[in-house]
């Protein structure tokens, strides 16, 4: 029989995961060079854009080693951002060891960092790889001392390769085969599955990627997903290739796909264990976690009559993405539309563009928001996710906001400018490392809520790129928060209120009026843009009226021109908002939240 | 030129029965008044055997002041032109140096007076403002010099820079030559304050006449989707639902003719919403604005913040522009929806 090997490819963003994962794939031979396509595991043109892999892809590789021995090496790919830190946690799981990828230019940074703790909690063997070695700019000495360092791993064990250029990938082939262990478990037991993934297909329904840990499955079983103890008879089984290759017997120690009529990803958790219905296991496997939203915003249609296929869209997109939940939501200025939450800003975004991009829609996104919680006076508590509820100021008791751990590595230089930004972002409980020389690792407490607005970007500008961000929920704290309204000639406009720290206030406010009066075209009259905290005016600008809009001539040829022109005006039109009087374009809700300094 | 005659004898051919009777014949596009007074006779009487005009038509002629000698205005007049619309442009000759014109100051005088003489009651002229160079004070000194002849019609064209023209090839930043958003508005403003005040009527964003009946009858016509036929090189013609336009070159025009073709460059036909829209974009141009019948309901709310912004006016149940309401006429029909 074969022998199995199950591993993942953790790295820092750009340090080269995809690619490597590409030459595995190409250097088992499993896909012939000609079909080859760059990031063959990152399906998404989204993925490929970012460089960023958003699902949880498998991919079982065929190897034979210098001895003849045939293997299945199962190459589970995970996401690479800390919003998905639980699907990642979920597909490490699934495996027995990691390859730790860390460019040889840019050294071990906050995700190597995360990640490897992450490896280690599920006592994973890790084998570093030094990727980028054909880079002038790579520094492979200073790399393992920083493994050594930094990652506390045996630097000797590391392995030089260069995934773009193909070295040392044979290398790392013989690493996974002789380094990983097998997968232990006995195909006796009771079938333990863990749902690492799961994907919709329009044909099939949802597809759930697994890692048997014991028993086995074949089609026809009915099966019973431990979590909602829902059963499911079982179609069929597989491991992917390319393509889904179809298998009589999924069983112990394998990663692959099973189909049994589940109508839509959201029925399915990840990190939840599959059984047989007939002879099941005493206790799912452990580390289940309900994901929960952390980051909030609303959705609408740009136009009011494409509510409908606003809906549409929703649900197709929520058939594949569990994780974006939604509901009604209505709004004086926008209309009908969605209140959102993701797993934290990167999600937002994607969500926002696969919506706007695969399935076509015109969106107007609110600025995103925590969650906060309040007590009152009578002593009940509530939760508020969307500013527009804010509770009657004078019956709050306390106010609470939630707070991240955050975990910046950076070159020492930037120590000054980061430590400012933490600062002013209300970060406390500052605590240094120095993992090697010239390199600091600075952790702060940090209010999500400040992270959320515009930290990565202001991170990335004051230290020029260097800076490398990770984080992890704490729980949340006691604050002073207030509510802050926009408004547009005198009225407020819900979709643009928010809720800040009562210090930094009047900051905020003077910053959203700002951004506003950016975006907000002018008009025949003049706009009062204000910012205000109950009745009490805090930061206003002002667009001007324009005076003058009318060509001097008008005759037989101008006609048409002038049109035209309005036609095309009427339709830019379409695509803004009529709050009041005032024609809000589309970009102005987000615009709010975005920093000074980026254009 | 023979080529180009050559090309309208033809067209007018093509045309002749198109629409009904005209009360309105208008030589222009360019100034007719350089071509000599045979071919003018011969132009006119190529119009007058094949077209019809109402006895009380008005016959407009667009002159150059530089070709109106004495003799010219005594031809224009037997002719059987009864109005005169002149580019004086100015009456600064630093002025029509900058813009490139051919007259001077005096020209333009001695040829309003030619015009007099010759017996003519409905002149117009035609000038230019809002030069960044010119004042107020200025601009208005021309202006009180134009309004010591009495014109019946002027227009007030303030200067705006087109791409590709000659001033934009010129001065690339058009800051450099023209005012001002604010400092034009004002211009703008004082401009029909002043003429109102000497008793004309500002009756489309650029025109002003001295009487209701001497607003120009050919211009009232682009504005209130009333058909017109265009004859020559780049003439526009409407019939109340299409539109088309003729070829810009000559040449090309006039081949066309030769090979027993209409000399047609484009053409469009209007949609119902598109009709609608040009009629709001050109009623709120003039003093006619624009039925409030043709206005849906959506649009009172639009309606009653133009009347308190003090751009539009009801006046017998049309939405009229005010004196800023012109200001912002392209602006204007962009509040009413669909």
């Amino acid at each position: 029989m074969k022998q199995i090997r199950n591993f993942s490819i953790i790295a820092h963003i750009d340090h080269g995961k995809s690619t490597l994962a590409d030459r595995l794939i190409q250097a088992t031979g499993l896909v012939e060079t000609r079909d080859f396509r760059d990031q063959l595991l990152d399906t998404m043109d989204i993925e490929r854009e970012r460089g960023i892999t958003i699902k949880s892809q498998a991919i079982t590789l065929p190897y034979v080693d210098s001895e003849g021995r045939e293997y299945a090496l199962n190459l589970i790919d995970t996401p690479g951002h800390v919003d998905f830190s639980y699907e990642v946690s979920r597909a490490l799981a699934s495996c027995e060891g990691v390859l730790l990828l860390v460019d040889a230019a840019q050294g071990v940074e906050a995700q190597t960092m995360a990640n490897l703790f992450a490896a280690m909690e599920h006592d994973l063997e890790i084998i570093p790889i030094i990727n980028k070695i054909d880079l002038p700019s790579a520094d492979i000495e200073q790399t393992k001392e920083q493994i050594e360092l930094d990652l506390g791993l045996d630097s000797d064990l590391a392995i030089l390769c260069s995934a773009k250029e193909g070295t040392g990938i044979d290398h790392v082939l013989e690493a996974v085969v002789d380094l990983i262990p097998p997968p232990a478990g006995s195909e006796e037991d009771p079938l333990e599955a863990l749902i690492f993934d799961a994907h919709y297909d329009p044909f099939r329904g949802t597809i759930v990627s697994c890692r048997i840990f014991s028993g086995h499955v074949r089609p026809g079983d009915t099966i019973r997903l431990m979590y909602n103890n829902a059963t499911y008879r079982v179609e069929e089984v597989g491991v992917f290739r390319l393509a889904r290759e179809p298998r009589k017997v999924l069983s112990a120690g394998e990663v692959g796909y099973i189909i049994s009529g589940i109508k839509t990803v959201s029925d399915t958790r990840i990190g939840d264990t599959i059984t047989l219905e007939k002879n099941p296991a005493p206790a799912p496997l452990p580390g289940f976690k309900e994901v929960k939203p952390v980051v909030f915003a609303s959705i609408y249609p740009v136009a009011s009559d494409e509510y409908r296929s606003l809906v549409e869209a929703l649900e197709k997109y929520k058939l594949n993405d569990a994780a974006l939940i939604f509901q009604k939501d209505s709004s004086a200025a926008l209309g009908l539309g969605f209140r959102c939450g993701f797993l934290g800003l990167l999600h937002l975004e994607i969500v926002q563009e696969r919506l706007e991009r695969e399935f076509d829609q015109s969106l107007i996104m609110t600025s995103p928001t925590v969650q906060y919680r309040f007590e009152l006076t009578n002593g009940e508590e509530v939760t508020v996710d969307n500013p527009i509820y804010y509770p009657d100021p004078a019956t709050i008791s306390k106010a609470f906001e939630p707070y991240i751990r955050a975990s910046i590595m950076i070159p020492e230089r930037y120590m000054g400018a980061v430590m400012e930004l933490c600062l002013e972002r209300r970060g406390t409980n500052s605590q240094f490392s120095y993992p090697s020389t010239g390199r600091i690792e600075i952790q702060f407490d940090l209010p999500l809520a400040e992270v959320i607005y515009d930290f990565y970007d202001r991170l990335k500008t004051v230290t020029q790129g260097y800076g490398s961000f990770d984080y992890d929920l704490l729980d949340y704290r006691e604050s002073d928060l207030v509510k802050l309204d926009i408004l547009l000639n005198g009225e407020k406009v819900d979709a643009l209120c928010q809720i800040v720290y009562r210090e930094g206030a009047r900051a905020r406010a003077l910053h959203s009026c700002n951004r506003l009066k950016e975006e907000i075209p002018r008009h025949m009259f003049k706009i009062a843009i204000q910012g205000a905290i109950g009745g009490t005016i805090i930061a206003r600008s002002t667009v001007n009226a324009f005076r003058k809009d009318v060509t001097a001539k008008c005759y037989g040829g101008d006609i048409t021109r002038k049109r035209k022109l309005l036609e095309k005006q009427k339709k830019g039109k379409k695509r803004m908002k009529m709050v009041g009087s005032v024609t809000v374009p589309q970009s102005a809700f987000i615009a709010i939240l975005r920093s000074d300094d980026k254009k | 030129m023979d080529g180009w005659f050559d090309g309208l004898k033809r067209e007018v051919l093509y045309q002749k029965d198109l629409l009904g009777r005209f009360d309105s014949l208008y030589l222009g596009g360019g100034t007719p008044t350089f071509l000599n007074t045979k071919m003018l006779e011969q132009v006119m009487a190529s119009l007058l055997d094949h077209f019809h005009l109402t006895p009380d038509a008005e016959i407009t002629i667009e002159a150059n002041p530089c070709d109106i000698t004495r003799r010219k205005a005594d031809a224009l007049k037997a002719l059987g032109f009864n109005r005169i619309n002149l580019g004086v442009q100015s009456f600064n000759d630093n002025v029509l140096k900058f813009l490139g014109r051919r007259h001077s100051s005096e020209n333009a005088e001695n040829a309003v007076g030619h015009l007099r003489s010759a017996g003519f009651k409905n002149i117009g002229l035609d000038l230019i403002y809002g030069l960044k160079a010119q004042s107020m004070k200025e601009w208005i000194v021309i202006l009180k010099k134009a309004l010591s002849f009495q014109p019946e019609h002027l227009s007030c064209y303030q200067l705006t820079l087109e791409k590709g023209t000659v001033f934009d090839r010129r001065s690339r930043q058009k800051n450099m030559i023209t005012l001002p958003e604010k400092t034009a508005a004002a211009h703008f403003l004082a401009t029909s304050s002043f003429l109102e005040n000497k008793g004309y009527i500002h009756y489309e964003v650029s025109n002003f006449a001295r009487d209701e009946r001497l607003e120009s009858r050919h211009n009232l016509k682009y504005w209130s989707h009333t058909p017109y036929l265009g004859l020559g090189p780049s003439a526009h013609s409407f019939d109340g639902k299409k539109r088309w336009w003729n070829i810009r070159s000559v040449k090309k025009y006039r081949s066309a003719l030769n090979e027993g073709r209409l000399p047609i460059e484009g053409r469009e036909t209007l949609t119902k919403e598109q009709r609608h829209l040009e009629s709001l974009a050109l009623g709120f141009r003039t003093r006619r604005g624009v039925d409030l019948e043709s206005l849906d309901a959506t649009s009172e709310k639009a309606l009653v913040m133009l009347q308190k912004q003090g751009l539009l006016k009801i006046i017998n149940g049309r939405a009229v522009p005010t004196r800023r309401g012109y200001l912002l006429a392209d602006h204007l029909p962009l509040c009413f929806s669909p």
